[in-house]
């Protein structure tokens, strides 16, 4: 897969065009990547599943993996824009959808993961959960959020809201994000080691727009 | 110049490997038998451990497996993730060990571990574990009634807590590198749940010397209470008047308090504590009150709600 990609890019370079643009040919090259890649903590969760090798807790394993890794493409999603700023890269932008629906994708699977294989369809017990339990209350929240991101992600839904009412709907993003890490802040025992590092990224992608947005409005 | 070139080895000359293995293991238990012979005072040899079964606390359940018990710990010395303790405390050396007992004592005493080892007739006793965080096992603990000890240094009038306190040496136990609690670690019991048969002086788990991972040489073991109140690798044991501060009372004083007895009626601040899951089993169980151990208890909780101990 490495070698694939290293060709692909020096393909890119050695055609001669510039990083600003790539043509439709190793866009769709670039997406089958990412797309493969993006599958690779599952897959490595099916090996060790198949091969009993999940550990002593495999319930609390999955959910830690599913968990982490929508929180990490819901972060990669949200770079897409200030790496496309910094680089001009406008290709970027066409790697967006699919890396957001990836992190709907580890959060469907984060929160089936807790629905079946942690409560077992217990509605009471969950409920109670979500009422009372403020690290519940806030994932429950950041996960229901991205429904509507995913469904409206078609290109004929895009063109049905029209572009102004689908980025508004969008900002939501920045919400699921938000709640999602103080999601994982609020479960950790005590160290805070990891949920530190999400914050950080998290600030710093965020205060990125907030940057541009006042250059914009003062026209420095 | 001459050279030699080398024969090839015909398969005659080979070792068949039954035999190779077969020399492998004479040798290990000739070395064995060799140590047994040197030492004939030791219980333990090639960290084997005997004791006889204790017939009251022999606990039905199945065992939770050994690669379970000894490789999903917390154990925040040697690092914060369960896999971490394992991996991290191959470099714990157990052996000189000795414990400090001070305090309010009339008879402070420094015990080295081989004498702790022969102190009382060595007991298995299976007990439940459950862990704050809502997992449980069922564990083959070796050791004696820490009581045993307690009389040996005979308490003062004073003497109401009883602090423990565990290692504490960066080089050997990198996760105190970190700052995710205040070493050393403590832990503390009341003095009248210290002298309760059930609280544990644990120098094994299934037949061997507990594995590093697991508190070696020695910890306390106290199964109606929280994981986090039976320490691990402890080097003193002080008897105090007033009651100690425990590191995870330090660490989070709204969700760890002194008792901490396990409880399904009293949840933790951030998660219900009503049920647990067993590890290697698919569904919850219900937790139950003071870990299943309410009949041996609860006198000790007597005259007041039990639910007021925090």
């Amino acid at each position: 897969m490495l070698s694939y990609m290293r060709a692909q890019i020096s393909i890119a370079i050695f055609d001669k065009m510039s990083f600003k643009n790539l043509s439709d040919k190793v866009i769709a090259r670039v997406k089958i990547i990412v797309f493969l890649l993006a599958f690779m903590p599952l897959d490595k969760l099916l090996l060790y599943a198949y091969l009993n090798n999940l550990g002593a807790n495999p319930i609390e394993k999955i959910t830690r993996v599913t968990g982490y890794w929508a929180l990490f493409f819901l972060l990669i999603t949200l770079a897409i824009t200030p790496i496309r700023r910094l680089t001009k890269w406008l290709w970027v932008m066409r790697l967006r959808r699919m890396l957001g629906l990836f992190a709907f994708f580890y959060g469907f699977l984060h929160f089936l993961t807790y629905l079946i294989l942690d409560q077992f369809f217990d509605c009471e017990a969950i409920l109670k959960d979500i009422i009372k339990r403020p690290y519940i209350t806030i994932g429950f929240f950041a996960f229901v959020l991205m429904i509507p991101l995913a469904i409206t992600s078609t290109d004929s839904l895009i063109r049905r809201l029209g572009g102004k009412r689908w980025r508004f709907l969008h900002r939501l993003v920045y919400l699921t994000a938000i709640a999602g890490v103080i999601h994982y802040w609020w479960l950790v025992k005590k160290d805070l080691t990891e949920p530190i590092i999400f914050a950080v990224v998290l600030t710093t992608l965020l205060g990125v727009r907030v940057f541009y947005g006042l250059k914009s409005i003062y026209k420095v | 110049m001459k050279y030699y070139k080398n024969k090839p080895i015909s398969s005659s000359e080979i070792t068949p490997s039954y035999l190779f293995y077969a020399r492998r293991k004479f040798m290990q238990l000739a070395g064995g038998a060799t140590l047994a012979a040197i030492m004939p005072s030791t219980v333990w040899a090639n960290d084997k451990l005997s004791a006889s079964q204790n017939v009251t606390y022999n606990l039905k359940d199945e065992l939770t497996p050994y690669k379970d018990v000894t490789s999903y710990n917390n154990f925040y010395e040697f690092g914060t993730s369960k896999e971490d303790p394992a991996k991290n405390a191959k470099g714990l050396k157990t052996r000189p060990w000795s414990i400090v007992v001070d305090g309010e004592v009339k008879k402070p005493k420094t015990f080295d571990i081989e004498e702790l080892l022969k102190m009382a007739p060595l007991e298995e006793r299976i007990y439940r574990f459950r862990c704050v965080e809502a997992w449980s096992m069922v564990i083959p603990w070796i050791g004696f009634p820490l009581n045993e000890l307690i009389k040996q240094v005979e308490p003062t009038g004073n003497a109401k807590f009883v602090e423990f306190i565990s290692l504490h040496d960066q080089e050997q136990m990198p996760g105190q590198k970190s700052s995710v609690l205040e070493w050393p670690y403590r832990e503390g019991l009341r003095i009248d749940e210290a002298m309760h048969p059930l609280t544990l002086l644990t120098m094994g788990l299934y037949g061997e010397l507990l594995p590093n991972q697991n508190g070696a040489p020695v910890r306390v073991v106290v199964p109606w209470k929280y994981g986090f109140k039976s320490p691990k690798s402890i080097v003193r044991i002080r008897f105090t008047e007033s009651q100690p501060v425990s590191s995870w009372m330090q660490a989070g004083p709204n969700e760890y308090g002194f008792y901490s007895n396990v409880n399904p009626d009293i949840d933790h601040a951030r998660w219900s504590q009503a049920k647990e899951r067993r590890i290697g089993e698919f569904f919850k169980r219900k937790t139950l009150l003071l870990n299943g151990y309410a009949e041996e208890v609860a006198q000790l909780y007597a005259g007041t709600d039990i639910n007021s101990y925090f």
